[in-house]
């Protein structure tokens, strides 16, 4: 191992992880306020009113991060759980644990969003279509493995059985993506995809990135936050947490 | 200002949205905050005790 990755593998012992997670907040914190502060404004003020939907089309600003971050906090946390079941390296099993409850809060406000978005648009809060129902499906799926997580008293099986669920669940991340093409729905296709322009006024594409990059930050800070205090309760007996208590308030 | 607030008669669809996400991102982030604290708390009562068992 060249000596660059034994460097990057210190971060992986706890009291490394606890401290850079620890410098790294503040910033991740700090970039979420200035995103969301330009995103809302320009999104609720700057923004015009779209020609079909008036202003009822706002809730795009919130309703497409949201439905991203909910998919791709679950890749992120497979893929977590997946190193902590093959490696064993515990800050990755932490990371799998703290992702969950933040992709659920994202996933159900996608939904909520979507619902009241769905209303003035569609005349309906809900439909039984794939794109709907496949993220319900994925809202299930964190709550399931914060369930089984829950339910298993030995830390190291409960970690375990929830990464192989997590595992498994991936398989309805690309199912929601793709379910606008292969089934009809009420739902609409992709505004935006890696390959064409996107087909929405500048200024609202600006705008929703802005949105998107807050609410990456947002998650970010908010995960680490988690696997920290995650962190201290597994350790809480250790050498370094006193350490670190000596110097540090709540 | 009314204008802004009345977002085109979708006052309700907008504002739900947007509030209720506000709303539980703080929830998220107090509960978070309270795990902390209690946590920490709890480890400095276990150092005060062990202190104290010291010096008996």
């Amino acid at each position: 191992m060249s000596e660059r990755g034994i460097q990057w593998f210190r971060f992986t012992a706890p009291a490394n992880f606890y401290d850079l997670a620890g410098r790294l907040i503040p910033w991740f914190a700090a970039l979420t306020v200035a995103l969301f502060g330009v995103g809302l404004y320009m999104g609720l003020v700057v923004a015009p009113s779209d020609y079909q939907q008036g202003d009822s089309y706002r809730i795009i600003y919130i309703h497409v991060p949201t439905a991203w971050m909910g998919m791709f906090l679950y890749v992120l946390m497979a893929v977590y759980a997946a190193i902590g079941l093959i490696w064993r390296i515990k800050i990755a099993e932490i990371m799998a644990k703290s992702i969950a409850p933040t992709g659920a809060l994202f996933t159900f406000l996608a939904l909520w969003t979507g619902a009241l978005w769905g209303r003035p648009t569609w005349g309906v809060f809900w439909v039984w279509d794939a794109r709907l129902t496949s993220m319900l499906l994925l809202l299930f799926l964190y709550l399931g493995y914060m369930a089984l997580h829950a339910a298993i008293d030995d830390r190291q099986r409960a970690s375990n059985a929830s990464a192989v669920l997590a595992m498994v669940g991936v398989v309805n991340v690309p199912i929601i993506y793709f379910s606008v093409h292969w089934w009809n729905t009420l739902h609409q296709g992709a505004s935006i995809t890696v390959t064409e322009a996107p087909t929405m006024a500048m200024i609202m594409f600006v705008t929703l990135m802005i949105m998107v990059l807050a609410a990456w930050m947002y998650s970010i800070a908010v995960v680490l936050a988690r696997a920290r205090v995650e962190l201290l309760e597994r350790e809480r007996t250790a050498h370094w947490v006193r350490e670190r208590l000596e110097g540090e308030r709540g | 200002m009314m204008e802004f607030l009345a977002m085109g008669g979708y006052a309700p669809y907008v504002w739900g949205s947007y509030l209720v996400m506000a709303g539980l991102l703080v929830v998220e982030m107090m509960q978070l905050r309270y795990r902390r604290r209690s946590l920490m708390n709890w480890i400095r009562r276990m150092a005060r005790l062990r202190a104290q068992e010291e010096k008996r």
